[in-house]
């Protein structure tokens, strides 16, 4: 067989032979380049991150001395946990909601298109613009008491959140198959439990998956939250006060002359990762599980 | 039984629903739809709001907010060409460093990959997504900026002939910035480039290899020119992120409000001014204006690049996906980006 295909197949010239392979290679040194931010930033956050932890770190709060031990970020990441929680409790059923809407009811029609286009313009909107709106309606307007308040940051995340588990849900909804629906419907069954009973149960793992992107993406954002929640150095449950955040914590030490303070940056930041990295990795095990997506 | 049950409006429903236990049908519908065109009226509140508080700078400073050369916080003057050309600076160098590796990247892991390593090699692209900016802000303060300058210096010196490039070198400049910025584009625009490659048919492929083309040659002749409307557009999203990215630019860009002289020159970004002036412009109505104005502009900007990128992007992946298949993928992505 192969005596015959080389006799008649003439042979690649060396010249093409030659561009073949550098471009391969470079191709394979482009995907190696590519990974190397990663492989540094990992190293240099556990270099220089995992030395800064320690019991205190994560048991006491910032205390903004400007002498002395600067405290651990224990109101930080107690504050990223409840403004991303409540974050999570508005856009995931609003998002889901929207997403139901263009999947069951608005379907080609051109409002559910136009839906559709905004939501896609929502996904490029930049962060800061986001925080800039909240900060606008309800900084300056004053709602719900004065000024910053917890809340705030949490429907500012909430924002950009939103067409992340809209559009990942409204894929996952479409692959619920249509004649599981209209079983459902030809036994009788009103269009608000097959709803509730057939499409949102079969979607499960997919809409977790996608609520944890979200949840991850909103968690690591800084700017939104500079305009609305604004900081603090203790801890408090009160999301209607100025409250602490990870990324807020991150970005003030870095400001910072103190090298006692950014080594507390590396610490703060190498856990804020590694709580993303969790959530990442907890969503790709669940969509794995999934027999679906 | 030629007398069947009186009909119905819509003809069906024989078994005659009381109009009570079809109410949370309604209500459902009802209130879906209301809450997707909810989304609709407060985003176009948002925009108004924005315009609303932007109008006492702009009107001040008209066109020159935009094109005048003069950003002086203590003369209250705010004509915004240094942050613009910031912004636009730093998004170029982001392109170019950034779409060639993506791109190449996508084709390595699409076309010349083996099958096993794919896998984890695009997870541990998308995982570059996932990182927090204000991480990519930290290790640009204390790692790339520290690190890099000597190596600037002596680009700076060696290739001092080419226009933009001599000069002196200050610790923050645009380059870092821009270099941040490509590695925070990366992933998005590797994403997108892999979906569009893969949808180029596999009989394209196999014709370019059957008519005797090596495997770059395939990929330049067959593959390429499909997948270029949706790389074109995947590009084009990295620029609306780059162009919108604040915390880890205001970090590295040395918030100068002024148009510096070469790459390795101190800026500003329309981004960055708005995060880190933003405290002591509470106090300064028309200070506070103009950032808003700002933000308008930046806004503005990332929405005319955005529709674009959708537009190659839906051309792109039309001719495999048929309709409305767009834009789902891009969001649905695992570790969607942090800015």
């Amino acid at each position: 067989m192969s005596e015959i295909s080389q006799a008649a197949i003439p042979p690649i010239s060396g010249r093409r032979r030659r561009t073949d392979n550098t471009m391969r290679g470079l191709l394979l040194v482009a995907t190696l380049v590519a990974l190397v931010p990663l492989v540094l930033i990992i190293y240099y956050l556990l270099y220089k991150g995992l030395s800064s932890w320690s019991s205190s770190f994560f048991t006491t709060d910032p205390n903004g001395e400007f002498f002395g031990n600067p405290g651990g970020v224990r109101s930080a990441i107690l504050g990223t946990l409840e403004i991303v929680a409540l974050a999570t409790l508005i856009s995931v059923p609003i998002g889901i909601g929207v997403a139901l809407y263009l999947t069951e009811y608005g379907k080609q029609s051109w409002f559910a298109n136009l839906v559709r286009y905004f939501i896609d313009v929502m996904t490029g909107v930049p962060s800061i613009v986001f925080g800039l709106f909240i900060y606008i309606v309800l900084v300056l307007g004053k709602v719900g008491g004065t000024g910053f308040a917890g809340w705030k940051g949490s429907v500012a995340l909430a924002l950009l959140m939103l067409p992340i588990v809209t559009r990942s849900s409204e894929v996952v909804l479409l692959l619920v198959p249509g004649s599981l629906r209209e079983a459902a419907l030809a036994l009788g069954a009103p269009r608000w439990r097959v709803v509730t009973r057939i499409v949102l149960p079969t979607a499960r793992t997919g809409l977790v998956t996608g609520s944890l992107l979200a949840i991850a993406r909103g968690m690591g954002e800084t700017a939104p939250l500079l305009f609305t929640t604004a900081g603090a150095f203790a801890v408090t449950a009160n999301l209607n006060q100025q409250m602490n955040a990870l990324p807020l914590q991150i970005y003030n030490d870095i400001l910072s002359p103190r090298a006692v303070v950014v080594s507390r940056a590396w610490g703060a930041a190498l856990t804020l990762v590694a709580l993303v990295l969790i959530l990442n990795l907890v969503a790709r095990a669940v969509s794995r599980r999934s027999s679906m997506a | 039984m030629e007398a069947s049950a009186p009909p119905v409006a819509g003809g069906r429903s024989t078994l005659g629903r009381s109009p009570l236990s079809r109410l949370p049908d309604q209500i459902l519908q009802v209130g879906l739809t209301v809450l997707a065109a909810g989304i609709l009226v407060l985003l176009a509140y948002f925009f108004i709001r924005l315009i609303g508080e932007s109008t006492d700078a702009l009107s001040k400073f008209g066109l020159s907010f935009v094109f005048g050369n003069d950003w002086d916080v203590s003369r209250l003057t705010f004509h915004g060409a240094p942050l613009v050309f910031g912004t636009i600076v730093t998004s170029v160098i982001a392109l170019i460093i950034g779409v060639p590796i993506a791109v190449a990247t996508a084709l390595f892991l699409t076309e010349l990959c083996p099958r096993r390593a794919r896998g984890p090699l695009s997870m541990l692209v998308d995982l570059l997504a996932a990182v927090p900016s204000v991480v990519y802000g930290l290790w640009g303060v204390f790692v790339l900026i520290p690190r890099l300058l000597p190596a600037e210096k002596w680009v700076a010196s060696t290739f001092s002939f080419i226009p933009f490039i001599g000069g002196p070198v200050s610790g923050p400049n645009y380059f870092i910035a821009g270099l941040i910025l490509a590695i925070m584009i990366l992933p998005i625009v590797s994403a997108i480039s892999r979906e569009v490659i893969a949808t180029v048919p596999p009989e394209h492929k196999e014709a370019a290899l059957a008519l005797g083309a090596t495997r770059w040659e395939m990929i330049r002749m067959s593959v390429l020119p499909y997948a270029r409307p949706g790389i074109t557009g995947g590009a084009m999203l990295g620029l609306g992120r780059a162009i919108g990215e604040t915390i880890a630019v205001v970090l590295v860009i040395g918030d100068a409000p002024v148009i510096g002289h070469s790459i390795f020159s101190q800026g500003y970004s329309l981004a960055a001014v708005i995060a880190n002036e933003f405290g002591e412009a509470a106090a300064t109505p028309i200070h506070s204006s103009a950032l808003f104005a700002a933000g308008l502009v930046l806004f503005v900007l990332t929405l005319i690049v955005n529709i674009f990128a959708r537009w190659f992007v839906a051309r792109g992946l039309r001719n495999q996906r048929g309709t409305g298949g767009t834009g789902v993928s891009v969001a649905a992505k695992p570790a969607g980006d942090a800015t």
